[in-house]
């Protein structure tokens, strides 16, 4: 995975628990371009590991002179966005992957209805500018509990086809409203809690839209939980995985050579084979298939758990 | 006659699965005279296809206009020709909303050339739904002067729109809605296999 090492030069609050960052190169040398949806991986050295959070890039995708990223704060998460707004500072150096993306428009589609919950608005950001400059017939909702809340207010352009539901207000989103009638060729993305992503693919599929116009991405940070060990079935070692390290984290730890890109349970990158289980692993990814998470011959490191006597992982 | 078998190739090769009933939803079809049997099949394993369902026929004679008449559609239209279809086609798929099924049956020119249409208006192939009627004919592509020969049945054959003697190729362009026809003789000039018949 190829690694950019850049500055902070901007930090900026945009609510109480939101934070804003800009990175740029240390010489002001053009950063590659992306396309609307992608997400970048920042590196958080922290004692002896590094902690590793994907982020969506918010800014213009075709602005090569900076990255911009918006980050939650997450009290109960494993300590990540804790990170980036208590120990960033403006002026630091920091480590981050080249662009990937996991959630780009399909740019056949006629027009794009953009369904945003919380801070499931950063990918839409940078969608919303590429959609501009292509002048591509959109519409977004985005939806929020509180005006205080809604981090994205001060980065969406007050435009007609952006429409702002604030639960507080009475102004609750009506799927059903939103997707009844849409022209033929229309793709929906949603972005935000997994009630409102099953929300929005039950209402579609009511509604007859074929599951290929539907798209989605649930970008979680790995949870916490018990803290559990892991054997490499190479070496023969035993990694102990902490409570609030992700299993992809204690492989690194320990040096143990494994693929990755998103680190949210969305790509398949890591995908690891099982030798033996016995217990059950905690599948909190996107990726493996209901039958698949059944025989509990595959795991994602980056986000699932194990709770049992022994796991053995092919590595 | 059913939905033609089509021996075994490469996965560029378009398979149809037939059409099935989703019901009194939207529907927009498109047959030409061989394909509007099997609109006839489909309304009769469920009339209710027809209750909301936009028909248009193309290239298809009186008898067989009146036998799709008696289905009672919610609108039957008519075209002599793909070309001519073509308008018609793009005016339906952009009044309708999303929950519209697109039903394609005929040859494999007519529903290539529509399930291009359709994807370029974004709606994904997999909601698209096809069965093979007819001649197994196919709408070819010259991959070196672009020009698109209709009809075509026999392997090698004559671009009709470079002269170049081309290949008869399985590789289909589900942008273009054809196949891909190569240059046979590139390598030796003159050197040209016999025409041998298409087949399924």
């Amino acid at each position: 995975m190829s690694k950019l090492a850049l500055k902070v030069t901007e930090i900026e609050a945009l609510s109480p628990l939101v934070k804003r960052f800009r990175f740029e190169d240390p010489a002001g040398a053009p950063l590659p371009v992306f396309s609307g949806g992608a997400h970048i991986t920042v590196e958080m050295p922290d004692g002896d590991t590094i902690r590793r959070n994907s982020y969506s890039l918010i800014s213009d995708p075709h602005d090569g002179s900076g990255y911009e990223i918006a980050v939650r704060r997450e009290d109960r998460g494993r300590g990540g966005s804790r990170y980036m707004h208590t120990r960033v500072n403006e002026g630091d150096a920091i480590t981050v992957s080249s662009p990937a993306n996991l959630f780009q428009l399909d740019l056949r589609a006629r027009k794009h209805v953009l369904i945003a919950g919380g801070i499931g608005i950063t990918p839409f950001l940078s969608q919303l500018r590429q959609l501009g400059i292509a002048q591509k017939p959109y519409e977004l909702h985005y939806a929020a509990r509180s005006r205080d809340e809604a981090a994205g207010l001060r980065l969406l352009p007050d435009a007609a086809h952006i429409h702002v539901h604030i639960s507080d207000e009475g102004a609750r989103m009506d799927l059903g409203a939103i997707l009844d009638g849409q022209p033929l060729g229309t793709h929906v993305y949603t972005c935000g809690p997994e009630g409102l992503i099953s929300a929005v693919a039950d209402q579609a599929a009511r509604l007859g839209w074929p599951k290929t116009a539907v798209h989605s991405e649930a970008f979680t940070a790995p949870p916490p939980g018990e803290p559990f060990e892991v054997v490499v079935k190479s070496s023969g070692r035993t990694v102990q995985v902490k409570a609030d390290q992700s299993l992809l984290e204690a492989l690194e730890a320990a040096q143990v050579e494994i693929d990755y890109s998103c680190r949210g349970g969305a790509c398949g990158r890591c995908r690891t084979h099982v030798i033996a289980c016995d217990g059950r692993i905690l599948h909190n990814d996107h990726w493996l298939s209901e039958a698949e998470r059944a025989e509990q011959k595959t795991i994602m490191p980056c986000m699932s758990r194990f709770k049992g006597a022994r796991l053995e992982l092919d590595l | 006659m059913p939905n033609t078998k089509f021996s075994p190739s490469i996965d560029s090769r378009p398979t149809y699965a037939g059409l099935v009933s989703q019901g009194a939803a939207p529907g927009i079809m498109v047959a030409d005279a061989a394909g509007a049997d099997a609109l006839v099949d489909l309304a009769s394993a469920d009339s209710s296809v027809m209750d909301r369902a936009h028909v248009l026929l193309v290239g298809a004679a009186a008898d067989t206009v009146s036998r799709i008449e008696a289905l009672h559609p919610k609108a039957l239209h008519g075209a002599p020709d793909l070309e001519a279809a073509t308008p018609l086609v793009k005016r339906l798929l952009s009044a309708a909303r999303m929950g519209t099924t697109l039903y394609l049956a005929g040859s494999e020119g007519l529903m290539g050339h529509v399930a291009a249409l359709a994807t370029a208006e974004g709606l994904p192939l997999e909601a698209i739904q096809m069965e093979h009627r007819g001649t197994v004919a196919r709408r070819m592509q010259c991959v070196h002067c672009k020009g698109i020969t209709e009809d075509v049945t026999t392997d090698p054959f004559t671009c009709s729109h470079c002269g170049l003697t081309l290949f008869v190729r399985d590789h289909f362009s589900r942008r273009l809605g054809a196949f891909q026809g190569v240059c046979v003789d590139a390598e030796t000039p003159g050197v040209v296999p016999d025409a041998q018949e298409i087949r399924a």
